[in-house]
């Protein structure tokens, strides 16, 4: 274990770029997932179709092949944003999509009669879902978007396939340098628990917080 | 009606995924796959007197001399698809070979070797030698014996066609440099180019999408698979042709038959004294090399 203890920067540096990117891309995922979700219980039927679309084309593709279609695929037609904008935009567009199914599953669990009860006292669509719907649906979905937020954490590690330079990458170059891949790969695994343990109980934290007495 | 809907779509897609795949192929065969480049007519003859060892004995009973080699390793040793011929520098000296001890370049068998296998290959004689970018180095003497060295490999740079600023390693400070993960190229950059920002990508070929993106200024890591990539895209990419490191290639044989090793080692001798390894070089890597080395001096030891 002492190759670890001695590059506890090298592993800080890469642990900070992956809180960064986490939280970043979470953030994306959380506003993609409500457009998304709005969009695919929305009465407008080519809205309902745009978000069922997105939804099966994007959770259904792999992370790393977007990835690579965005990072490379772009800058063919002269867009290229750098490595972490990049990261952030794909990371957080994936996990948009379960997000947004995730919040559609809470909307269904709002009982109908608070939509209509809200539509009844003259709200619009997009009042009702704002003030009424999707505070209650919020309320829901905590623990799977924690799950998401799990998922999204871990799957930051992609983003060493276009170079990015996070905790994997910093394992994967000591590990290059020292060859002693159980130990440091060991580090590296502590550090994502350090990462989303915490998260893990937040999330609950936060469930607890919310929750409806019924 | 929703079934077959289904089906023309599917149809549709699998057609659409087909077009692009030969799209794919046919603007990347840069290496011209129909046409192997032969070299013109080699001066090698066949030795007046072949000496008595092991391996050599062998050859002359079998008929025909067995070379590892690497099937997949552009302008060294590549299996064409196509003929089924094995193409490369690699693939030329075992033919020179071949021609010094039967008097026939056709009288080979190519046997597929990877790095992991070539020891184990020559050990349990299953070839007579190892022709396979094959490096020099004190392990694997412990269990080889290696005639040459007929080439000086190391870490190159590859770079824009139109790139004129990089020359050499120490042009690569303050520069982006793309390499790939796992490989000790990164730190061989860091140590002569303390300033150069190395990215390190997954494969050769995103490192080198990320150079002809312009994400980086340059590609740096072993000139032999960079000569591949150079090959594969010879109107994006050149070569700077100033390697900073160096990778000694050999012939892997039988650790005791030094009269075999010395019967190749004299053959590379014969090769470079009479043009063959230059004609051998310049039909092949040379092709895309930009500055043809000299063989290196043979280590008899």
């Amino acid at each position: 274990m002492g190759v670890v203890f001695g590059h506890l920067s090298d592993y800080a540096s890469g642990f900070w770029y992956t809180v960064a990117l986490t939280l970043a891309s979470f953030l994306v995922s959380l506003l993609v997932g409500i457009v998304i979700a709005t969009m695919r219980i929305s009465p407008a039927a080519p809205a309902r179709a745009a978000g069922l679309f997105y939804v099966e084309t994007v959770r259904n593709t792999p992370l790393l092949v977007l990835l690579f279609l965005f990072f490379f695929g772009l800058t063919k037609v002269g867009l290229a944003y750098s490595i972490f904008v990049s990261g952030v935009i794909v990371i957080g567009a994936y996990h948009g999509a379960f997000v947004a199914e995730a919040l559609r599953s809470g909307v269904g669990a709002v009982s109908k009669g608070q939509a209509e009860a809200a539509r009844s006292i003259g709200l619009t669509f997009s009042q009702s879902l704002r003030y009424v719907v999707l505070p209650q649906a919020f309320r829901t979905v905590v623990p799977p978007i924690g799950n998401i937020f799990i998922a999204l954490t871990k799957n930051t590690s992609l983003i060493t396939v276009i170079a990015g330079v996070d905790l994997t990458s910093a394992a994967d170059r000591l590990n290059t340098t020292y060859a002693q891949a159980i130990p440091i790969f060991f580090g590296a695994a502590v550090a994502y628990l350090i990462l989303t343990i915490p998260s893990g109980l937040a999330f609950g934290w936060i469930e607890r917080k919310v929750a409806i007495a019924r | 009606m929703f079934r077959r809907r289904l089906s023309v779509l599917v149809a549709t897609a699998a057609l659409a995924m087909g077009t692009a795949a030969c799209g794919g192929g046919t603007s990347s065969s840069g290496g011209g796959l129909a046409a192997s480049a032969k070299p013109a007519g080699y001066a090698m003859t066949q030795a007046t007197n072949i000496p008595a060892s092991p391996t050599l004995d062998a050859i002359k009973s079998r008929g025909k001399i067995v070379i590892g080699t690497k099937f997949d390793q552009p302008l060294f040793g590549l299996k064409n698809p196509v003929t089924g011929n094995i193409d490369g520098f690699d693939a030329e000296l075992s033919r020179l070979l071949a021609k010094r001890v039967l008097g026939d370049d056709k009288k080979i068998d190519f046997v597929e070797t990877v790095s992991k296998n070539r020891e184990d290959f020559i050990e349990q004689g299953k070839v007579d030698a190892v022709i396979a970018t094959y490096t020099i180095n004190d392990a694997r003497k412990q269990r080889v014996g290696f005639a040459g060295p007929y080439y000086l490999a190391g870490q190159d740079i590859m770079v824009k066609k139109d790139n004129t600023t990089i020359k050499s390693v120490t042009d690569l400070n303050g520069k982006k440099v793309s390499s790939v993960q796992g490989s000790t190229s990164e730190q061989n950059i860091k140590s002569k180019a303390p300033q150069a920002q190395v990215l390190l990508f997954d494969t050769y070929t995103t490192a080198g999408e990320a150079l002809r993106d312009g994400r980086v200024d340059a590609e740096s890591t072993d000139n032999v698979i960079l000569l591949g990539l150079v090959d594969k895209n010879p109107d994006a990419f050149k070569l700077v042709g100033a390697p900073f490191t160096q990778e000694p290639y050999g012939i892997g044989l039988k650790k005791a038959d030094t009269v075999f090793r010395n019967f190749v080692n004299d053959t590379l001798a014969e090769a470079e004294k009479n043009g063959d390894w230059q004609k051998a070089y310049a039909a092949t890597a040379g092709k895309v090399d930009p500055k043809p080395p000299t063989p290196p001096a043979i280590d008899r030891y």
